[in-house]
């Protein structure tokens, strides 16, 4: 990992770091990876990767449920917490020039 | 009365036999929480609101309309949120937010209402402390301040529920709800000498706990004994609708083998554990342990030895690889998870930005803590083209390796027996400023997360500095009533859980 990942994945993760900050999270991400390249010695061929712990005793299907309103208009307790609101909606900048 | 040194079984007593009232009760604990304020243990408390709980539920026992734990009053880590108090998981990003609605585990817990009428009728006490976003082994990257340790001021109480658990240790309040993603209930427990416990993935709903690494994500009790940990779990697990990993098959009592021998029709009360075989895997006792934790779990599992328990040793090969599996797999999934924090609908804005943009950009920065970043930038690095299957599918390949460890275990043993952790709580500031130093100290902890099993946390003694030790006991998938009666049967012939923190008065 490089000064330019570091960038680049703070930008995916829509995160700002200065030169510094940037300069300062390098060697701590890279520790962390020297840890993690230790997996790369164990042999995983013909593994099936196991996203979730209950996918190994058994098959999960998707729990579906009715298609029927469950849930009273709640929109005012809903925009208690909104940064910026306006009329009952969420208010951001402008999108579309 | 010393309602803070009782057992929450000793307090539904209590409180059935009219010797106190639910809102005395609140009372005294929210008198001691106003006192002990230097552990920051709360994050919120809001005593008008934990008085008209307690209204509420000595109305229900008066009616005769009340359960067993009706009136006790509970602390809930931040990480849950609840309608009333304040919901933040100890990050600046959610500074003073109001959830429109409870958790499913404070629902469940809670007082019965029109929302919710199959509260067990405890009363809340208020927030507590935590790592931010429960990232962290002890508490030190809370946005609010680190939590103490009662036993030593100087120490972490660990982490990520270290207000949990200081609350308890301190008797601010009698128990707490925690969660665990890789040892956020048993190793602050273990710092602070309590009984926790981690049940199987999927037992407790995670609706409304705010969102780390969802596949790992497992929410319990924090209390003093086995059997007080026995009642939350049972109030606390059911099968929710609203979390689409919950199990069908959630929902049993987990006292009910509690005051039962291990073997069905055993009369020798001298054994009751008898027939119970005991792994302990080697990679637990290996290099790294510190020798006063070494000394006290081997005590310990001579001691369940001395109740029928026969000891075998076991291997979990992988044991090392658990730390780096989990910190590629945790941060993957918290990046995923707090790409919801944007600044739009709740949480933090900046107050100064360009476009949309850079709101996101500018609020995400401000709102996040430094170690919140960290995971989300090597979440980020393992879930991008080009390193996804290096990293993430293979961190997840040998997740099932993992896990298959433990069942070739458990076909030795019924249980398996080591310590929570490497050592005893450290100084305050003492790993800080090294991440990868203090997620080493989660070897022991990570691996049950991986492979979904229950596991809990048992005090077991203390080093030379009095600081609390605690034992792990691990079992197979919904062995949850089964490990707690190991624990009661360990706690009915010792006082490790029982003993109080001198500065605690």
């Amino acid at each position: 990992m490089k000064l330019d990942d570091v960038q680049r994945i703070a930008h995916l993760a829509s995160l700002e770091l200065s030169q510094a900050e940037a300069e300062a999270v390098l060697p701590k991400l890279q520790a962390v990876f020297a840890l993690v390249e230790e997996m790369q010695a164990v042999d995983t061929s013909g593994l099936a990767p196991l996203a979730h712990p209950i996918l190994f005793l058994r098959d999960l299907a998707q729990p579906l449920r009715a298609d029927v309103v469950t849930e009273s208009d709640q929109r005012t307790e809903n925009m208690q917490s909104a940064p910026a609101e306006q009329d009952g909606y969420f208010l951001v900048p402008r999108v579309i020039e | 009365m010393s309602w803070h040194q009782i057992s929450i079984a000793q307090m539904s007593k209590a409180l059935a036999e009219k010797e106190v009232s639910s809102t005395e009760l609140t009372q005294y604990f929210l008198d001691r929480i106003e006192i002990g304020k230097r552990w920051n243990a709360y994050l919120d408390v809001s005593t008008h609101l934990s008085l008209e709980q307690a209204y509420k539920a000595d109305k229900l026992i008066a009616s005769g309309n009340s359960g067993k734990l009706t009136g006790i009053p509970v602390a809930h880590k931040d990480v849950f949120v609840t309608r009333g108090w304040k919901s933040t998981a100890a990050s600046k990003m959610l500074e003073g937010y109001l959830s429109p609605f409870d958790a499913t585990v404070v629902a469940n817990l809670g007082i019965p209402d029109e929302l919710n009428p199959n509260g067990a009728g405890m009363v809340c006490l208020g927030k507590t402390n935590m790592d931010e976003f429960a990232m962290g082994s002890s508490n030190e990257n809370s946005a609010y301040g680190p939590v103490l340790n009662p036993w030593n001021s100087e120490y972490v109480a660990g982490g990520s529920s270290g207000g949990s658990a200081a609350a308890v240790a301190a008797g601010l309040a009698p128990i707490a709800t925690g969660t665990d993603t890789g040892g956020s209930i048993r190793q602050p427990a273990a710092f602070c000498g309590l009984t926790g416990i981690k049940p199987s993935y999927g037992r407790v709903s995670r609706y409304g706990m705010i969102a780390y690494a969802s596949s790992l994500d497992q929410a319990g009790p924090m209390g003093k004994t086995a059997e007080d940990c026995a009642l939350l779990l049972t109030a606390m697990s059911s099968h929710d609708p609203r979390d689409s990993t919950s199990l069908a098959d959630s929902g049993e009592s987990y006292s009910r083998y509690l005051t039962q021998t291990w073997k069905q029709g055993n009369s020798n009360i001298a054994k009751p554990l008898e027939g119970l075989r005991i792994g302990l895997p080697k990679e637990f006792f290996a290099e790294g342990l510190a020798q006063e934790v070494a000394n006290a779990v081997n005590t310990a599992a001579k001691a369940l030895q001395n109740l029928g328990a026969e000891l075998i040793e076991v291997t979990l090969p992988k044991t090392k690889l658990s730390i780096p599996v989990y910190y590629v797999l945790a941060p993957a999934e918290a990046s995923s998870n707090l790409s919801r924090f944007d600044g739009v609908r709740y949480g933090h804005r900046a107050n100064e930005y360009n476009d949309l943009s850079d709101m996101y950009k500018k609020s995400r920065t401000e709102g996040f803590g430094s170690e919140v970043k960290r995971r989300i930038l090597i979440g980020t690095y393992v879930l991008c083209h080009g390193y996804y299957d290096a990293y993430y599918l293979q961190a997840q390949k040998i997740r099932r390796i993992i896990a298959a460890d433990f069942q070739a275990a458990f076909e030795k043993c019924d249980v398996i027996l080591g310590p929570v952790a490497p050592d005893v709580a450290w100084r305050l500031g003492e790993k800080s400023k090294d991440p990868v130093q203090m997620y080493l100290e989660d070897i022991y902890t990570l691996s049950t997360n991986l492979a979904g099993l229950p596991a809990m946390s048992v005090p077991c003694g203390f080093n030379s500095s009095q600081l609390p030790i605690g034992m792990q006991l691990i079992g197979n998938y919904f062995s949850e009533a089964r490990l707690l009666q190991v624990a009661h049967h360990y706690q009915q012939n010792c006082d490790w859980h029982l003993r109080q923190a001198s500065e605690v008065v």
